[in-house]
């Protein structure tokens, strides 16, 4: 079922798939096979969001669906038809700019390698996002979703406090 | 953070030592990055997937290619048989007549080996493609675990390797014999150490060309050196090295060794789009990633001790098997000759015998992962010193403490030969205890056993090598062999600086970073030396083997880069400086040896009125050369080349100094153990690291959290896991079990710095000492808080559970009836019955028709009759994450018309196979309604027999289910509702 109602799909035909993308509407053809991810990065181009398993384990491709967190490797592209998405090219305010996440990340060393890094980064700011007084038991809660190699977990939390510390004073400004 | 814009001159403090914010993570941080799968390809590229053994070890003997060939978009089937014809062998390590290629010929010898590779217009129809591909094999018995493989009458692997050993030398250094003599005390360990694998997150990628006018190959690949592997993959594809173009991406996403396992691919993806003509990309999959990238070797070890009664170890006894998987594959057998200088670790043992045997098993291949060859001797080293404490009763820390290198012995050589640049092992270990709150932990052990609670501390004193010498792994052949072969040695590295007419600096390096932040450190470096900012400097990571300056030595591995390739940065960069400083001598009037590079001007102290910009003076060169003093070379561009004088080739003795660099580690923890469910808990974890000169600090604290977490998997939780046939047990990430946040507590840090003698910067690596010391650290905790004398990696609540709870009873069986399968794989049997309206008669002549049986076979498409009680069919399973197709066979026989009939048959697929038969009776129970009761057994084997148990017995209920569920629809002629079959599955279940 799409949110337009039941839709048949046929396995050998093309589909066309039309999703809010960071805001702004995008659209493409899918076999009902193809999966979000690569939707997303081979037909829309949008390559920051990474595949590390596909089945749904390490969390890389993790992107925000309708504002929630969800594997795009676990998702058909055709599931998505009419969604908003966003994705890791969608978090920062201008382009020569961070967001208050994506710069304590810089600050605390939180990525090496930064591969898992966006799927990371649209779990933390859902996250942070619905629990603005989230302590270090919740962020890990959330992190275990993700399988990082390079950091050991310990900069990517420091990351997350000072990210929601620095949010929270914002929002009392 | 605040920076200090203050350029500073690169003899004084300056940005090398800051943590200053990355360059890279910018991008990174925005979805910018730029790693081999967001790149774009070239126009008309096509899609590689591989098709890989299900099995172990079998002959092939057929593969069928013509319906996937025949398959719309499909360009090209690549068999071993087409590569074979199109390329040579990959070298092997030692002298021996095998060969080794990168994908199975005749013969399939691990899970996951490639048998066939597709080429088609996109990964989809590639994979469509490998479903057509039909190989018939016979399975052959499996060898696994590296004692075995060394049994009489073990199952061969390669007849050129004689009772699968590809190698097995013997070495003496000191006296052992009169040491095991004399000594009072003979203590020893026996280790199985694991198999694990490093797992990044991003897999192998390969992007590949070939020019028939030139017969060349342009190759972009996630590859991360070293680069000596390139002669290895020109050899292999038939072509001189200067017509192997081997490009990297600019980002890579992490390596940690294991994308040097990429390089068989590069060969096959290569000779694929030779075949197809056009370019073809592959990038792995997850699936391929764990059951055919490569993986570290697990390794057999004794190890004895000569031990004075003070707990002096007077002479040491290796004798280690190694286990290298299928094939020996390059650098092979490396891993075990990477330690081989250091096969006494941080003590000053002067008497060392070693056996060293390397054998080939039914399992994957090996090669470089974090650590590389230390986990290996570490875990049985620090399991001696703490049984050595334990046997005499002494404190660990004073046998560690009698037995450390001595600090006024550096540099010291090892009686294996390697020479141990600098330290203060004694000191750094006392800071530890003191800065590390080791008598805090005391304390608490003593509170915690007070309480009643299992809790235990452990120690761990490890020599962490770094910049391999390129000629260590010639140790495994004799000095004889080596003389034919020609000398080994040294660790090229190379940098290469630039000035542009606008006097601005670029970097390059052939270091291939995969997160490590070069560009950030040389940044750093080069900034220093040219009294400029960071930001000033670009630098450029990413490698083509056409254009750049590089050697063998190049890449990213044995934590080479701030010892090594920063040193050649900066080596570059002062020489140009230094060309510099005489242009500007002249048009200030002053003396080179005097001019300062500061705050992006140059100027002699006395005077800083009269300056230069230092952009103005860069520029010259392109500008107005005719202005430069005559005996000044060009001052355009740099290029060095650094290796170690200290590095040589094994002497006749087989001595060798494997490593210019040593750091030091001292780790201490205290871990409890839950009494009931064996799950350990680390209370503290202190990591003392001795890497010399810090770079960056931030950087330094990354590499150790991020190998401490590594190393913490491969001690509570990760092992590469086969069955007793060889099936690979691990074969997802649900199953590979990778530690997460939850897991990984963050260790106390703490720094002692001898910066090294050997190096331009004082630097050492620092990347892999915690996968070494961090293991046996753990383990020691454990053991001390069970009182364990023997204890094996990974330490799951399973293995401890004897030591907690006793020996586990064996458990009544449910059925008497034993379970048909072979060793590795799975049982699974069941009975049942279901009630369907239609007579017998009605059930039985559907269980004869083709066309009929389709419809209710689950999955099933394409049956075929092949006589009168034989079916061939096509079936798609989804088995919990697992869905495939699979070929299968039905025979009927001791049909008894229309009351019973027995069902036998195998499935065959890329995903697994299986056999079973099933005995099903049909009983009227009214005119129109007939009762069916069945049993079966079944053994599946196989990546599917990975999945557990438990899966698999639901999956074959739900599967049987759906069968009947069918059946009772086809013969009554209605399809029920979904509703109604889903209430008949749970009601059959129930």
């Amino acid at each position: 079922m799409s949110r337009h109602g039941p839709v048949v799909l046929d396995a050998g035909q093309r589909h066309p798939v039309r999703l809010a993308l960071n805001g702004r509407t995008v659209s493409g053809e899918a076999e009902p096979r193809m999966l979000l991810h690569d939707f997303l990065r081979h037909v829309l181009g949008a390559t920051g969001t990474h595949v590390g398993c596909e089945h749904g384990i390490c969390g890389a491709c993790t992107v925000q669906i309708d504002g929630v967190p969800a594997r795009a490797c676990l998702t058909f592209a055709v599931q998505a038809d009419g969604a908003e998405i966003r994705t890791v090219e969608g978090l920062a305010p201008a382009a020569d700019r961070l967001s208050v996440l994506q710069e304590a990340f810089r600050t605390h060393h939180g990525l090496q390698c930064g591969f898992c890094t966006p799927g990371i980064l649209m779990t933390l700011d859902a996250l942070l996002r619905e629990r603005p007084n989230c302590d270090e038991a919740e962020v890990r809660d959330a992190l275990s979703g993700h399988l990082c190699r390079c950091t050991g977990y310990a900069p990517i939390v420091k990351a997350a406090l000072a990210a929601a510390e620095a949010l929270r004073e914002t929002d009392h400004a | 953070m605040a920076l200090d814009l203050h350029a500073r001159n690169g003899d004084e403090a300056g940005w090398v030592g800051q943590s200053i914010p990355r360059v890279e993570d910018a991008a990174l941080l925005a979805g910018r990055g730029r790693f081999i799968d967001d790149l774009g390809t070239p126009p008309g590229t096509l899609h590689a997937a591989i098709l890989r053994s299900p099995h172990a070890h079998a002959s092939i003997e057929r593969i069928d290619t013509a319906a996937a060939r025949a398959m719309p978009g499909v360009a090209a089937v690549l068999t071993g048989a087409e590569l074979q014809g199109l390329t040579s062998s990959l070298v092997v390590g030692v002298k021996a007549p095998v060969e080794c290629w990168p994908m199975a010929i005749d013969r399939v010898r691990y899970v996951g080996e490639p048998v066939a590779v597709a080429v088609a217009a996109d990964r989809y129809l590639a994979e469509d493609a490998l479903d057509a591909i039909e190989v018939r094999y016979a399975p052959l018995p499996a060898v696994v675990a590296p004692l075995d493989a060394l049994a009489d009458g073990a199952p061969l692997l390669h007849e050129g390797f004689p009772g699968n050993l590809a190698s097995d030398r013997s070495f003496s250094y000191g006296d052992p014999d009169a040491a095991f003599a004399s000594a009072p005390h003979r203590i020893g360990v026996a280790v199985e150490y694991p198999r694990s694998a490093c797992t990044p997150i991003e897999t192998y990628g390969v992007v590949a060309e070939y020019d028939p006018a030139l017969d060349a190959y342009d190759v972009l690949a996630n590859f991360q050196g070293p680069f000596s592997i390139h002669a290895v993959m020109a050899r292999a594809l038939r072509v001189p090295g200067n017509r192997l173009r081997l490009r990297t991406p600019p980002d890579s996403g992490g390596s940690f060794g294991v994308k040097q396992g990429v390089f068989p691919y590069v060969v096959v993806i290569a000779v694929a789009a030779r075949l197809a003509g056009c370019p073809v990309k592959w990038i792995e999959d997850r699936m391929e990633h764990l059951a055919g990238a490569v993986s570290a070797t697990n390794r057999s070890t004794r190890l004895q001790a000569a031990v004075a009664e003070d707990g002096r170890i007077l002479a040491l006894d290796w004798d280690q098997i190694e286990d290298c998987g299928a094939h020996l594959r390059a650098p092979e057998p490396a891993t075990l000759y990477r330690m081989h200088g250091n096969m006494t670790g941080a003590y000053a043992i002067r008497n060392v015998r070693i056996r060293n045997r390397v054998v080939v098993t039914n399992k994957l291949p090996t090669g470089l992962n974090r650590g590389f060859g230390g986990p290996q001797i570490y875990f049985p080293l620090e399991r001696l010193i703490s049984r050595i404490a334990a046997t005499l009763g002494l404190d660990p820390l004073d046998v560690v403490r009698r037995n450390l290198v001595p600090a006024d012995a550096f540099p010291y050589r090892t009686a294996t030969g390697a020479l141990l640049d600098s330290g203060d092992y004694a000191a750094a270990l006392e800071a530890a205890l003191r800065d590390g709150g080791h008598a805090g932990l005391l304390a608490r052990r003593a509170q915690a056993r007070a309480e009643g609670r299992l809790y235990g501390i452990g120690y761990a004193a490890v020599v962490e090598p770094s910049v391999s010498n390129m000629g260590y792994i010639t140790t495994v052949l004799t000095a004889a062999e080596r003389r034919r072969a020609g000398p080994k040695n040294g660790a090229q590295a190379t940098a290469t600086i630039a000035l542009d007419p606008g006097g601005t600096v670029s970097v390059h390096v052939a270091s291939v970073p995969q997160g490590q932040g070069h560009r950030t450190v040389l940044g750093q470096v080069v900034a220093d030396v040219f009294g400029l900012r960071p930001a000033d400097i670009r630098v450029i990571t990413e490698m083509d083997t056409a254009k750049d300056a590089w050697s063998i030595a190049s890449g990213n591995y044995s934590s080479r880069f701030a010892p090594a390739v920063a040193g050649a940065a900066w080596i570059a960069a002062t020489r140009l400086r230094e060309r510099l400083a005489r242009v500007a001598a002249v048009q200030l009037n002053a003396r080179p040896d005097e001019l300062v590079f500061a705050a992006g001007k140059v100027f002699s102290p006395g005077n800083p009125g009269n300056a230069v910009a230092f952009s103005r003076l860069a520029a010259t060169g392109h500008w107005a050369p005719a202005t430069l003093p005559e005996d000044v070379e060009q001052p355009l561009r740099e290029t060095a080349f650094w290796t170690p004088p200290q590095l040589g080739a094994p002497n006749d003795a087989d001595e060798v100094n494997s490593s210019l660099c040593h750091g030091f580690i001292f780790d201490f923890c205290g871990a409890e153990v839950d009494r009931d469910t064996g799950a350990i808990r680390l209370d503290r974890y202190v990591t003392m690291h001795d890497c010399g000169r810090i770079l960056h600090p931030g950087m330094v604290a990354g590499q150790v959290t991020g190998g401490f977490a590594h190393a913490l998997g491969a001690a509570l939780l990760e092992e590469q896991s086969y069955g007793p046939d060889g099936s690979l047990l691990t074969g997802t990430l649900a199953d590979y079990l990778i530690p997460t946040a939850m897991e990984v507590p963050e260790p106390v840090i703490l720094h002692y710095e001898t910066p090294s003698p050997f190096t331009p910067l004082g630097a050492k690596g620092v990347g892999e000492g915690n996968t070494m010391s961090t293991p046996v650290c753990i383990a020691n905790a454990v053991a001390d808080a069970l009182g364990l004398v023997d204890i094996q990696l990974p330490l799951l609540p399973s293995r401890l559970s004897e030591a907690l709870h006793g020996a586990e009873p064996s458990s009544p069986r449910r059925e008497a009836r034993p379970p048909p399968a072979a060793p590795g794989e799975r049982a699974l049997f069941g009975s049942g019955h279901a009630e369907v309206d239609a007579a017998p008669e009605q059930l039985w002549a559907m269980l004869l028709d083709p066309d009929r049986l389709a419809r209710v076979v689950p999955g099933a498409h394409n049956v075929q009759r092949m006589d009168e009680t034989r079916f061939k069919a096509e079936v798609t399973l989804g088995i919990g994450p697992v869905r495939g197709r699979y070929r299968a066979e039905i025979a009927l026989s001791d049909l008894d018309a229309p009351r019973s009939v027995t069902l036998s048959g195998s499935v065959d697929g890329v995903l697994g196979f299986g056999r079973g038969r099933g005995r099903l009776r049909l009983e009227p129970v009214g005119p129109t309604r007939t009762a069916l009761t069945y049993d079966y057994e079944a053994a599946v084997g196989g990546k599917v027999a990975s999945i557990g148990g438990r899966l698999l017995d639901g999956a074959a209920r739900v599967i049987i289910g759906q069968f009947f569920a069918s059946l009772a629809a086809q013969a009554s002629g209605r399809r029920p509702s979904l509703w109604r079959r889903l209430l008949r599955l749970f009601r059959r279940r129930a």
